[in-house]
């Protein structure tokens, strides 16, 4: 049952516990604890992808989160299906569907691989060069073509089915990775009993103890040591370890965005469970314990399937029992490879030879691999590797040159050397440094409360990695305030030791030669590529990686970045921490948008504010429009209605009878105190210290320049006390507004500021039949005439709850708005409804509100004016207080511009055909036979069908409007100019009678 | 995110409590309207805008709703200090050197 290229014995799952799988339409066997990686290699499968730019056939490079080329996509229904998934990294399950990406019509054949041939047009900056012109090309022919051919997966077309969790947490030592460092340094920290978290992208902790063999901690295989220490760090209160869980960002403050994938590993993960979970936590300190990543051998053809770095064939060998191949070859620049040798020898399979850049290495793993009969070459160097689906043999020649030999191989295992990830402490904003010895950029100069330890740091050796991780934990902790730790350091008995290796394109792939050396795999980027853009004047690392594209894939240069940095350097003729590093930005590794959003989606996205009549005005059937957060009944049709033969009856019966209307959204705020008049003149324009109590005023509030914030109405219910109302959606910025003013610049007032927005439920009855709806149901007011004319404030009782009951009118008409406790809103309204039904009238919605308003003049703030507007623009100049030495906007009105002759101003429009119905915004010129451009003179604010008025009415911003009122102005629109005449603002009523009709 | 000391709070609390509000130590003249236009551009127009340390107004809307100061750096995006609105510019900056 097992695999072809499972080994007996070999590995740490248990072969029994099978799972099956697909790639390609193809079925397979694994076995649990498989990454879809080794399953792949178990059967002996290499080719999994195709490369971005030139299809180039390509395998598994490595077994974890740098793989640059085994993407694939796996699909789990018709809404699930998720691209760029590595290999590597995705956990196997009973049933797992996986297809490969950017190949057609299949993997083995691919029409895009003409690319490869015609490489040298697709060289370095190749977009920028052969794509320049025209520039109207790239919109209908470059883009969409790139697009097609330089593909990677593809995006899933119907909405995420999954539920995404997100986590804050807090702890006094945050440890990144869960490697034997990583270990080392949360056990340190747990024993002094501070909250610690742990958290490994990898399904299970351990590493780099996951294939080094030769591990052995207080007296156990490394690998077992680790679980043990895990078990008993789960078991500790303070302590919470995490795996499967990646950190991606290190922002400010120790505050660490992590994604822990949830069930994405899971056969049938259940509608309970999350797909993700989104960590976001904020640490005393921080351990940053990442390891190091191997770099792979640059040389032609280094991206044959089947050529992969050394530690990823070991990693496959000793934890999930897979050979590579049968017939290995080792091209290496350090020792590292050698164990990989070894191991796979002593597990049966053969190793073709060694090929070793150095010239005379020593030391124990080369005795040991002479020892096993395995041939080593020194001083030389492998030139090409052959084959094309998958590699079939290596060509060797001594590294200065002569003649070569070719070796038949089924897999290349290659090892340049490690490079520390110092990608978090890069985002932490630490400065790397760069170690001349060891070739190595390191942690240097900290910026944030972190430590890195272990491999990350450049610590070779688990001996000395154990003793720093140990350390560094303790001290983290003991300065985030934990008392002395009581456990032991754990005892390392043996362990490997990496010693360097080399940075650049290897022999045969230097200066001069044009093969195809990758660099970087992910982004088809060669050594050559680089080399070029040196030559084009890229001079910077930079503008080398974006002319190149080098380390900017998905994989972000993780296996690239420093082979990328040496060739460049080395052809500048410059060191390389003169070229410089790139930076490293998050994510880490690609995170997806569902972790990012999290709950906030659809109906969660953002707040949704509804009134106390919604319910009501939902079971009669309203149409809501979204008015910011808020949701707004916008008309009520009857059966058989539309839009506007609904706005239409609403018109006519608010006029002729009366309207119910909600305008519980609009703001209140309740400005109250000894200062508060004081506070009121210093806010708006006019004048509030002789505004009797009881008493109503529109005010118009400014900002320092001199331009309308916002409006409403404001009532005096007592000498120290306003009830100030402002738009729907200036609500809060009023609020800021004034508490901004109260608490900088007139801190001296003695006022106090409460939003009462959501405290009152409004209800407008406004009409000619609107006192005798509402008077039956008033105590305590008298609602004549001359006890309460318009413009005034009472406070009393209506359906036997509090009221405030103003007197006002935003239709014209006379009219009222009922303000009770948001309680009481629904009750209320429907009481007032009966008691309206009798006389016929109607419940009314914002666009009936719009359109009795524009046939008065009225204007909307942030409709009719914009920000540049000053009353006197929008005719208003009687709102502001002239004798007046102070409010905010006193001195801007004096500004130059703002005084000075054709200035925009708000004038009424009226089509010269009463039926058109002009568009808001349009555009308004003098002369419609002007070549275009056209000078414009203004645009049209407001605009609707006005039933009242038997035709349609406009309002509008025009230059010197007041002057030009009889003028006939143009209106050009795609179907024909319309003709306009300048009128007056006021539509209906002009001497404003129906107030009191 | 940012953690961000509340003066009136007495703690720090992450940045999304808070608002930006703009250049602090810009007081509105006490006699506004007889400002000539230069002035009164140079109060409501003109802002530093500097690389390095900037003194600026914040909110802790979604807390207290109070108005402070503070020192930041605008290279670093660190916060030197915090303090209450209406306190004089500090004269020297906690452990800056310059
Ligand atoms: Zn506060």
């Amino acid at each position: 049952m097992n695999a072809m290229f499972r080994i007996s014995g070999a590995g740490r799952l248990s072969q029994a516990k099978t799972a099956s799988f697909s790639f390609d339409d193809k079925s397979y066997v694994g076995i649990e604890g498989d990454t879809l990686a080794s399953g792949l290699l178990a059967n002996g499968v290499h080719l999994v992808g195709r490369s971005f730019k030139y299809h180039r056939p390509r395998g598994v490079v490595s077994a974890g989160a740098e793989e640059p080329n085994a993407l694939v996509q796996i699909v789990r229904d018709d809404a699930r299906k998720t691209p760029n998934v590595r290999a590597t990294v995705q956990e196997l399950y009973d049933g797992l569907t996986a297809h490969s990406q950017n190949r057609w019509p299949s993997l083995s054949f691919d029409v895009g691989a003409v690319n490869d041939i015609a490489s040298p047009l697709f060289s370095a900056g190749f977009y920028y060069k052969t794509f320049m012109w025209p520039k109207s090309a790239w919109k209908s022919l470059y883009e969409p073509k790139i697009r097609a051919a330089a593909g990677l997966g593809v995006s899933p077309d119907k909405p995420d089915p999954d539920h995404y969790a997100a986590r804050y947490a807090h702890c006094e030592v945050l440890v990144l990775g869960g490697g034997a460092a990583g270990i080392a340094a949360a056990l340190a920290a747990a024993e002094t009993g501070v909250r610690v978290i742990l958290a490994d992208e990898q399904a299970e902790f351990g590493g780099s103890l996951r294939f080094e063999s030769g591990a052995r901690i207080d007296g156990q295989d490394g690998y077992a040591w680790a679980q043990a220490a895990i078990a008993k760090l789960k078991a500790m209160d303070n302590v919470r370890v995490l795996s499967r869980t990646t950190a991606f960002g290190y922002y400010a403050q120790n505050f660490v965005g992590l994604v822990e994938r949830v069930s994405d590993h899971l056969k049938s993960p259940g509608r309970d469970l999350a797909r993700e979970r989104l960590w976001q936590i904020r640490a005393g300190r921080v351990v940053i314990a990442t390891g190091a990543i191997e770099r792979h051998m640059v040389f032609a053809n280094n991206d044959r399937p089947g050529v992969m770095l050394a530690s990823a064939a070991r990693t496959y060998l000793n934890h999930y029992g897979v050979a590579v191949g049968k017939n290995v070859g080792v091209y290496t620049a350090n020792d590292s490879a050698y164990t990989a040798a070894i191991d796979l020898k002593k597990a049966g399979v053969n190793i073709a030879a060694i090929v070793d850049l150095r010239d005379n290495p020593s030391g124990p793993v080369i005795d040991e691999a002479r020892a096993l009969g395995i041939e080593i070459n020194f001083g030389r160097a492998v030139v090409s590797a052959g084959g094309k689906l998958r590699v079939s043999s290596m060509t060797v020649q001594p590294k200065n040159g002569g003649g070569g030999r070719t070796i038949p191989v089924d897999a290349i295992l290659m090892s340049a050397g490690w490079t520390p990830s110092v990608h978090l402490f890069s985002q932490s904003r630490g400065k790397v440094a760069f170690n001349a010895e060891t070739k190595r950029f390191v942690p240097g100069t900290y910026a944030q409360d972190c430590v890195s330890v272990g491999a990350c740091n450049g610590t070779d050796g688990l001996d000395a990695t154990v003793d720093e991780a140990y350390a560094a934990g303790a001290k983290a902790a003991k300065e985030a305030g934990g008392k002395a730790g009581k456990g032991a350091k754990p005892k390392v008995d043996a362990g490997e030791s990496w010693s360097r290796g080399m940075l650049g394109a290897a022999p045969g792939a230097g200066p001069g030669t044009t093969v195809k050396a990758f660099v970087d795999f992910q982004n088809d980027v060669t050594a050559k590529d680089i080399r070029q853009a040196v030559h084009e004047g890229m001079h910077s690392i930079e503008h080398v990686k974006r002319f190149t594209t080098n380390g900017m894939a998905t994989d972000q240069g993780k296996t690239s970045n420093m082979h990328g940095l040496a060739i460049a350097a080395e052809e500048l003729g410059k060191p390389i921490p003169q070229v410089g590093l790139t930076t490293f930005r998050a994510p880490y590794t690609p995170v997806t948008f569902g972790s990012i959003v999290g709950h906030a989606r659809g109906a969660l996205f953002d707040p949704t504010r509804r009134t106390a009549t919604h319910g009501w005005a939902a079971r009669q059937g309203a149409v809501f429009e979204d008015v910011g957060h808020w949701k707004r009944a916008w008309y009520f049709p009857k059966s058989g209605e539309d839009m506007h033969a609904a706005v239409n009856r609403e018109c006519v019966t608010v006029r002729k009878v009366g309207g119910l209307f909600d305008a519980s959204t609009l703001g209140k705020i309740e400005v109250v105190g000894p200062d508060a008049a004081k506070f009121m003149e210093l806010l708006y324009t006019n004048p509030w210290e002789k505004l009797e109590t009881g008493r109503c005023r529109y005010g118009i509030m400014l900002r320092e320049d001199g331009f309308i914030y916002d409006d409403g109405v404001v009532g005096r219910l007592a000498p120290d006390r306003f009830h100030v109302t402002t738009t729907t959606g200036g609500a809060p910025r009023v609020m800021n507004h004034m508490e901004d003013y109260l608490q900088t610049e007139f801190p001296h007032l003695n006022v106090w500021l409460t939003s009462i927005t959501e405290q009152w439920a409004v209800i407008a009855v406004q009409g000619p039949k609107s006192r005798e709806i509402i008077a039956p149901l008033v105590e305590g007011i008298d609602m004549s005439d001359e006890a309460m004319p318009h413009m005034s404030v009472r406070e009393g009782k209506i359906c036997g709850v509090p009221t405030r009951l103003f007197r006002m009118s935003f239709t014209g008409e006379r009219g009222f708005e009922v303000n009770v406790p948001a309680d009481y809103g629904e009750a209320v309204w429907e009481v007032l409804w009966a008691e309206g039904q009798k006389h016929g009238a109607t419940a009314y919605g914002t666009e009936t509100m719009h359109v009795l308003r524009a046939e008065k003049g009225y204007i909307i703030v942030g409709q009719d004016t914009d920000g540049t507007v000053t009353p006197n623009d929008a005719g208003l100049d009687w709102a502001v207080g002239k004798k007046k030495t102070d409010f905010v906007g006193i001195r801007g009105l004096t500004r130059p511009d703002l005084v000075a002759k054709g200035r925009k101003q708000l004038v009424g429009l009226k089509t010269k055909d009463p039926k058109v119905v002009l568009e808001e915004g349009a555009q308004i010129v003098a002369d419609p036979k002007q070549p275009i451009p056209m000078k414009m003179i203004g645009h049209v604010t407001s605009s609707y069908w006005s039933e009242n008025c038997g035709r349609s009415i406009a309002l509008a911003l025009v230059a010197g409007g007041r002057d030009r009122i009889g003028q006939t102005l143009y209106v050009p629109m795609p179907n024909g100019t319309i003709e306009v005449e300048v009128t007056g603002m006021v539509f209906v009523d002009e001497k404003g009678e129906r107030l009191n009709g | 995110m940012l953690l961000i000391r509340c003066p009136y709070c007495e703690e720090e609390r992450p940045e999304l409590e808070f608002r930006n509000a703009g250049e602090a130590h810009i007081a509105r003249p006490t006699n506004i309207a007889a400002e000539s236009d230069d002035d009164f551009e140079k109060f409501f127009f003109i802002r530093a805008n500097p690389k390095g340390v900037i003194y600026e107004r914040w909110r802790h809307i979604h807390g207290c709703a109070r108005f402070f100061n503070a020192v930041r750096d605008t290279v670093t995006d660190k916060f030197v200090m915090t303090y209450k609105a209406g306190e004089p510019k500090p004269a020297k900056l906690p452990g800056a050197a310059k």
